[in-house]
């Protein structure tokens, strides 16, 4: 196995440790903000789309390359806004809306 | 100088995710995590060399635009569904990325890639497939009572295994055409492994195959050897993970549980609403009862959130104050169709935060508590859930409403709710039924307050 697998899983078993760690006592309230806000954080698979956009040779790899890019700004730009709608109503104090 | 970037990013998003889990911070850490990404990006292309910028550009414009434009335009109440739906983009993205590798390379690969990549597919296609089969549950246009197939475990153990073996192969003899049959394979077994699942199990679903985007992109970090997607990936597989359980908790049930027992199918046993008496009420009696009351707890449910009641809520509960009435709201954990979801819709109809309270603070209160006004909610107010050791929702926390002197129900029928059971609070002798839709019982009472 190479060097840089490895170091890749420790930095996987590291990184999940701390994941784990991170999410702890959270009201029910924040459980679909959380989830929202997660699942954005989960199209960082977009860097791996646009390298493989940008590296693609031949039509066939250039669509894969744009879709993947597509599928992960969706999940990104998507993601980011509908969490922060959701939170923004939080936001409001009482004395606000009066 | 590439790799401090990304833990420049990773930090954020761990940064990100802490203050989400807390009501005061919760918007900060979301934008926290969305500068971590835009950092991510922007630093990947700045680094790229040789690169072909047109699919790149489109494919950000196009996704970001529609991105916007879902997430902008989308109700509340159909918020859940969104939350699926973006879900299984993510689960794509990272199964096409390990796509665009074996193109790249004409799928030859050392063994340890192999793995990575036919992990990054089986992952990637299982989170596209199962995120949209809950989308379409959550709205409707699959339905949401659980669909049980004949042998359905049998068939996806077969079927789970077949990938596997096919992975193998592909990995053996770098064989391109396996590698997309395991994409195959995969995209069935999502369809069918959340297909026999209910509707009111879905957030769990959803949030578990959230956690499998997330370990998706992590295996698609190493197929691509880069950092910041093996470290976000591992933070959200882990992450969404807990929250699952956090999940499963709030509602009484396992994740093994909410995956393989097909609930709702098993336990719609005779639902006897045989003779017994209900206590049918009009927009008048309820309008009194609340009029000279001293203190009101409202509960809303599944219902509420379908008939977009939660404006006609609030402008009631504005009424019932301007006659000194105390309106509370008690929010069970599951109430809506996600955890959290009623907050967030009461939360837009600007009821204020401090009136809403969760299940142990409201429970100590109800036997003070003059009337309870449940809206469209059923199994989380069903006191057979601590009463009635036999009933398949006992021990699911439940709010103790029956213990109100009045309590008002607001519902279309006397049908039974996800669980399929029957609830003894509607037979009770302080109960009153009212038939309707939410949305149009509410705005009744309310022109009936007008009269009192």
């Amino acid at each position: 196995m190479s060097e840089v697998f490895i170091s890749g899983i420790v930095v996987f078993v590291l990184a999940a440790f701390v994941g784990l760690e991170v999410i702890s006592k959270v009201p029910p309230t924040l459980h679909t903000p959380l989830m929202s806000g997660a699942n954005a954080i989960s199209g960082i698979t977009i860097v791996g789309a646009v390298i493989a956009a940008g590296a693609g040779e031949g039509t066939f790899a250039i669509v894969l390359g744009f879709l993947a890019v597509t599928a992960a700004t969706i999940n990104v730009v998507g993601g980011f806004l509908v969490t922060d709608r959701m939170l923004e109503m939080f936001k409001k104090k009482p004395g606000k809306s009066q | 100088m590439t790799e401090l970037l990304y833990l420049g990013a990773a930090v954020l998003f761990i940064f990100g995710l802490k203050q989400l889990s807390s009501p005061r911070t919760a918007r900060r850490g979301n934008m926290l995590a969305s500068i971590g990404m835009l950092i991510a990006v922007v630093v990947t292309l700045a680094n790229m060399e040789n690169i072909g910028w047109g699919p790149i550009i489109a494919g950000l414009l196009v996704g970001g635009g529609v991105g916007a434009a879902l997430a902008l335009r989308v109700k509340m109440t159909s918020m859940p569904e969104l939350v699926a739906a973006f879900n299984g983009f993510g689960g794509v993205a990272s199964a096409l990325v390990a796509l665009a590798e074996i193109e790249r390379t004409s799928s030859v690969f050392d063994t340890e890639t192999g793995v990575v990549v036919a992990l990054s597919l089986g992952i990637g296609s299982i989170t596209f497939s199962g995120s949209f089969v809950a989308f379409g549950k959550l709205n409707g246009s699959l339905p949401g009572r659980p669909i049980l197939l004949p042998a359905g475990q049998v068939i996806n153990a077969i079927l789970a295994i077949a990938m596997i073996a096919t992975a193998v192969w592909a990995i053996s003899a770098e064989e391109a055409l396996a590698y997309w049959i395991v994409v195959g394979i995969a995209l069935v077994l999502g369809v069918l492994a959340v297909i026999p699942i209910g509707g009111a199990d879905m957030p769990v679903v959803i949030s578990l195959l959230n956690s499998f985007s997330g370990v998706a992109a992590a295996m698609a970090g190493f197929v691509i050897s880069n950092s910041a997607l093996i470290i976000g990936g591992a933070l959200v597989g882990a992450a969404g993970f807990i929250l699952t359980v956090l999940m499963g908790e709030a509602m009484n049930r396992t994740i093994a549980n909410v995956l393989f027992s097909g609930f709702g199918a098993t336990t719609a046993g005779p639902v006897s609403t045989g003779d017994k008496p209900v206590k049918s009420a009009t927009p008048d009696d309820v309008a009194i009862a609340l009029a000279y009351a001293e203190n009101v707890f409202v509960v809303p449910g599944y219902g509420l959130a379908v008939a977009q009641a939660q404006h006609a809520v609030r402008e009631l509960a504005t009424e019932l104050e301007a006659k000194g009435v105390t309106v509370s709201y008690a929010i069970h954990p599951v109430a809506g169709r996600m955890p959290g979801h009623m907050n967030v819709l009461l939360a837009e109809a600007d009821v204020p935060y401090d009136q809403l309270l969760d299940l142990d603070q409201s429970n100590p209160r109800f036997p003070q508590t003059d009337v309870v006004l449940v809206i469209g909610a059923n199994d989380v107010v069903n006191p057979s859930a601590r009463d009635d050791a036999t009933s398949p929702i006992y021990g699911m926390p439940i709010l103790e409403v029956d213990l109100a002197t009045t309590v008002v129900v607001v519902k279309r029928s006397l049908s039974p709710g996800f669980a399929g059971i029957d609830n003894p609070l509607f037979y009770q002798d302080g109960t009153m039924m009212l038939f309707s839709d939410g949305k149009a019982a509410v705005e009744s009472v309310i022109a009936a307050l007008g009269n009192v």
